[in-house]
């Protein structure tokens, strides 16, 4: 009876999920090389995600990946210390990831696809667990509920083209008010107010309270760490948490390239050369117009900074332009100011840094503007218009609206890039700026031969 | 109580109630055969609107279906209720007066008799009385802001004129109201079925369409969020000058929503009346149109030279828009392959045609004002009056009556000991009566339940917690 119950309670704990929620800091003992080599296990991890996740890898092939980075890297000769080594690294990078926008954002989202990948992997008993600890409501449906449902929740999965395998037989109820987005969408079977969630659909739910609670929980860290923490510990884990993030960041522009130094004679060469799509149009359309709106001004201003434009000829480059419309005295008097102030030399000083793609994907231009990312906001007409101009050949402009066509505007970029300099890109593009330096890399190898 | 013996003494007791036109005015309206040489027009005034608001306009209704049950007779009744909703009046002159709120039934009953509205809407429930609103902030703990609105939804007929030949604009007619009808059972059979509602009043919105106030206790409490998401669960026509295909279904299969609504309403409604009613293929023009929507140029030549060869011989007796339609259905459904943009070729362009147009803008926003029910039309002085869902088929607009019609009524209708409201001498009265009985009655009913139910539980609640 005694070993019986035991065996049992082995199994009880076994069904305890071990995938933890980060909830709160733990009360553990950390030694200091500990602090640093954890965090820089569980970065491998994240940026191994990253870096599939922007190659455009599907989700199975994201799970793969995930699944392959936690094995090799956060493992730990005690098994005990698993466990503690997943949430002292968590809570490390969470200092180092606090502290700006850009960063919280990364780690959020590299986070929060770890997170589903594990929670995928949990068993029902474990997920149902998590689900609680996220104050969820949802209602397991059961075998006979779902026989008699079966015909609707299959003609549902036929609908949004995921249509349902035998294996998926696991379905929730829950108030149709709570999964706004899956009603929105059509994409579960509503009866008398309560919806039908799929197990997967379940499974993004939970990721975006993760999401959520995390998201806050990073702008508490960042107070914490700029008000007390970094001053408290500038001897000890301020040196470690700073070095652990700009080695793992790609360079931010933020500091001109040398070989990038362009002069205002060679600007429109240059543009046609090694300009990305969303600089070339925006360059194209100042030319035109004589005039650009705030948000083009500052895509493309802090782009030019980027690239190498000294302030003096920046300011000389968009005098040009725009005196021609509202006369020089307006400029000097309406925009040069602005100008100055994206190169840190008004206000607060701030030295502002070139958008990222992911920035300007995310940037909602409007009536006027001709910001943002053209992949995701041309016409198909006007895009296949603009890679023609830049002499992208067919075969290669039926790849990229491929692209564009499933929401994958970065790969659309890079392909863009291939086609135009007849170079592989492996890398992917994530910055217009690292389109740009790549770019003249090319020209300037086939310059030098 | 009217005692009509003549006509003289008619007008007199006519021009005691109205009191503030002008005589000839007043006489002249009574007369049928003066109202030609009237310039004002005959279905609508300020006058009538007076008299109406004076003897016709259900007050105490509205009342109590604003007021939820909140009247103030159970000890749990919210007596902030009524006075935390808004009102807005539109007056003679386009003048708009926001933010109104009352008390109780009396002060809602003499403003409205008093300042006599063109037009009424009904705002949501805010968390203070409007008329305070300048005292809070917008932000932060001790914010003015909606805290409960009905869930509703506007639906235009000129939002289908891209799909109504027989009339446009501001016209409707007998051969394009049924697509209101038809809006009407796809949106509340999932209402009800889907989402669990059930106190649900449609409303004819006096001139070209209608509207529906959702009033279960959890509509009312929707999240701006959550009522977009219902309002796009219901979109299906995403319209734009740039796209050929406004209608779009690349599933394996429609969503059961869809699906139940083709087959329980949009086939039949599409194939045995409206083909006919708008003659669909009748033109070049027309069937230009239809053909757009079809992905495939050879399947398009192949009719169009089908039906360019047919304008030259008709001899078939069959109507050319039920062979047309025939004969494209054929080509679309027949044993083919199909590719992907052709397999619900059939069920989109009937859903282009017919399937619910929604006001997005309407339902998702709590704080959109919305026209109240009974109201009259300044344009038609058509009441907007309640419409029965069960059967919306029978409802005629231009048979809903009109301000001077009305009145008429009233003022010639014999004396009858048993009636108590002066509206049921009129065809309000048939309106009226079912406001209650099929609409507010179920509603209060459940109201007075649900405000004792969490009545009950507080009690016990407190009952437990005293407990030793």
């Amino acid at each position: 009876m005694e070993i019986y119950g035991y065996q049992r309670k082995a199994l009880h704990s076994d069904a305890i999920s071990t995938l933890p929620l980060y909830r709160s800091a733990p009360p553990l003992d950390v030694r200091l090389e500990d602090f640093e080599l954890f965090a820089i296990d569980r970065l491998r991890v994240l940026k191994g995600i990253s870096d599939g996740l922007s190659r455009g890898k599907k989700p199975e092939e994201i799970d793969n990946l995930a699944k392959d980075l936690w094995k090799a890297n956060m493992r730990h000769p005690e098994a005990s210390e698993v466990v503690n080594k997943d949430i002292i690294s968590h809570f490390v990078l969470r200092l180092v990831y606090c502290r700006t926008e850009d960063l919280r954002k990364w780690f959020l989202s590299m986070e929060t696809a770890l997170f589903r990948y594990r929670f995928r992997l949990e068993s029902a008993e474990a997920q149902r667990a998590l689900m609680a600890e996220f104050d969820l409501p949802y209602k397991a449906v059961s075998n006979s509920e779902f026989e008699s449902m079966k015909d609707n929740l299959g003609q549902v999965a036929r609908s949004i083209g995921q249509p349902l395998t035998p294996a998926d037989t696991k379905f929730y109820t829950v108030p149709f008010e709570e999964v706004p987005e899956l009603v929105a969408g059509r994409r579960v079977f509503v009866h008398k107010g309560h919806a039908y969630v799929a197990m997967n659909q379940v499974v993004s739910l939970v990721a975006t309270q993760f999401r959520s609670h995390l998201s806050k929980a990073l702008i508490l860290t960042n107070r914490k760490w700029t008000s007390s923490i970094r001053e408290q510990e500038k001897d000890r884990l301020t040196p470690i948490v700073e070095a652990l993030c700009t080695s793992y960041l790609g360079p931010d522009y933020s500091e001109p390239r040398e070989f990038a130094e362009i002069s205002i004679r060679d600007i429109d060469q240059i543009a046609m050369s090694s300009f990305p799509l969303c600089m070339r149009h925006l360059f194209e359309k100042l030319r035109e117009d004589h005039h650009l709106k705030h948000g083009g001004r500052m895509q493309l201003g802090l782009f030019l900074k980027g690239v190498g434009l000294k302030l003096d000829d920046a300011l000389a480059f968009w005098k040009a332009e725009f005196s021609q419309k509202v006369g020089a005295e307006r400029f000097d008097k309406e925009y040069a100011y602005s100008i100055r102030h994206n190169y840190g030399r008004e206000g607060k000083r701030t030295d502002y840094t070139p958008f990222s793609c992911q920035k300007i994907i995310s940037s909602t231009p409007g009536v006027g503007d001709h910001h943002g990312c053209p992949y995701r906001h041309f016409s198909e007409e006007n895009l296949r218009a603009a890679l023609g101009k830049m002499r992208v050949n067919s075969r290669a402009v039926e790849d990229v609206m491929d692209k564009v066509r499933n929401r994958h505007y970065q790969l659309a970029c890079t392909l863009t890039f291939e086609a135009v300099h007849g170079t592989s890109c492996d890398a992917g593009i994530n910055h217009p700026n690292q389109y740009f330096s790549e770019s003249q890399k090319v020209v300037q190898s086939k310059v030098s031969i | 109580m009217l005692l009509l013996s003549s006509r003289a003494q008619h007008t007199t007791m006519t021009r005691e109630e109205i009191g503030n036109g002008s005589e000839d005015m007043v006489i002249d309206e009574c007369e049928p055969e003066g109202r030609e040489r009237n310039s004002v027009p005959d279905e609508f005034n300020a006058n009538y609107l007076k008299v109406y608001y004076g003897k016709l306009f259900p007050h105490a209704d509205i009342f109590k279906w604003i007021s939820y049950g909140n009247d103030g007779k159970h000890p749990a009744c919210d007596q902030s209720y009524f006075s935390r909703r808004e009102f807005s009046y539109t007056l003679d002159n386009d003048i708009y007066l926001r933010y109104q709120s009352f008390n109780s039934a009396s002060e809602l009953e003499n403003s409205i008799k008093e300042k006599c509205p063109f037009k009424i809407d009904i705002g949501p429930v805010y968390s203070v009385d409007p008329a305070k609103r300048h005292a809070y902030a917008q932000t932060g703990d001790n914010v003015f802001t909606p805290v409960e609105r009905e869930l509703v939804f506007d639906i235009d007929i000129t939002d289908y004129d891209d799909v109504r030949y027989c009339c446009s604009g501001a016209d409707v007619c007998l051969d394009c109201w049924p697509l209101m009808t038809v809006a009407i059972k796809v949106i509340d059979t999932s209402l009800r079925d889907d989402f669990g509602f059930n106190h649900i009043l449609w409303v004819f919105s006096g001139r070209r369409g209608v509207h529906c106030w959702v009033c279960d206790g959890k509509a009312r409490r929707l999240t701006n969020e959550q009522r977009a998401s219902i309002a796009e669960y219901f979109r299906v026509y995403k319209g734009n000058e740039n796209s050929l295909k406004k209608v779009s279904f690349t599933g394996l299969a429609l969503h059961p929503f869809l699906a139940r609504s083709y087959s329980e309403v949009l086939k039949d409604f599409f194939k045995s009346k409206l083909l006919l009613s708008q003659k669909l293929f009748s033109t070049e023009e027309r069937y230009e149109k239809i053909l757009e929507m079809i992905p495939d140029e050879s399947i398009t030549s192949e009719l169009r030279g089908k039906w360019q060869e047919n304008k030259r011989s008709s001899i078939s007796k069959e109507d050319t828009n039920v062979v047309r339609w025939q004969q494209l259905k054929h080509i679309l459904q027949s044993g083919r392959p199909k590719a992907q943009g052709l397999r619900r070729c059939v069920e989109e362009i009937v859903f282009s045609f017919t399937y619910p147009r929604l006001d997005m803008e309407v339902s998702k926003h709590m704080n959109h004002l919305l026209k109240a029910p009974f109201c009259v039309h300044p344009k038609t002085g058509r009441v907007c009056v309640p419409i029965d869902p069960n059967c919306c088929e029978e409802f005629d607009p231009t048979a809903v009556p009109t301000l001077s019609k009305l009145l008429e009524e009233m003022n010639m209708g014999t004396l009858r000991a048993d009636v108590d409201n002066e509206w049921d001498r009129t065809s309000l009265g048939k309106s009226i009566r079912f406001f209650r009985s099929s609409f507010l009655q179920p509603l209060l009913k459940s109201c007075k339940e649900e405000i004792e139910n969490s009545y009950n539980a507080k009690l016990q609640h407190s009952k437990n917690s005293m407990s030793w």
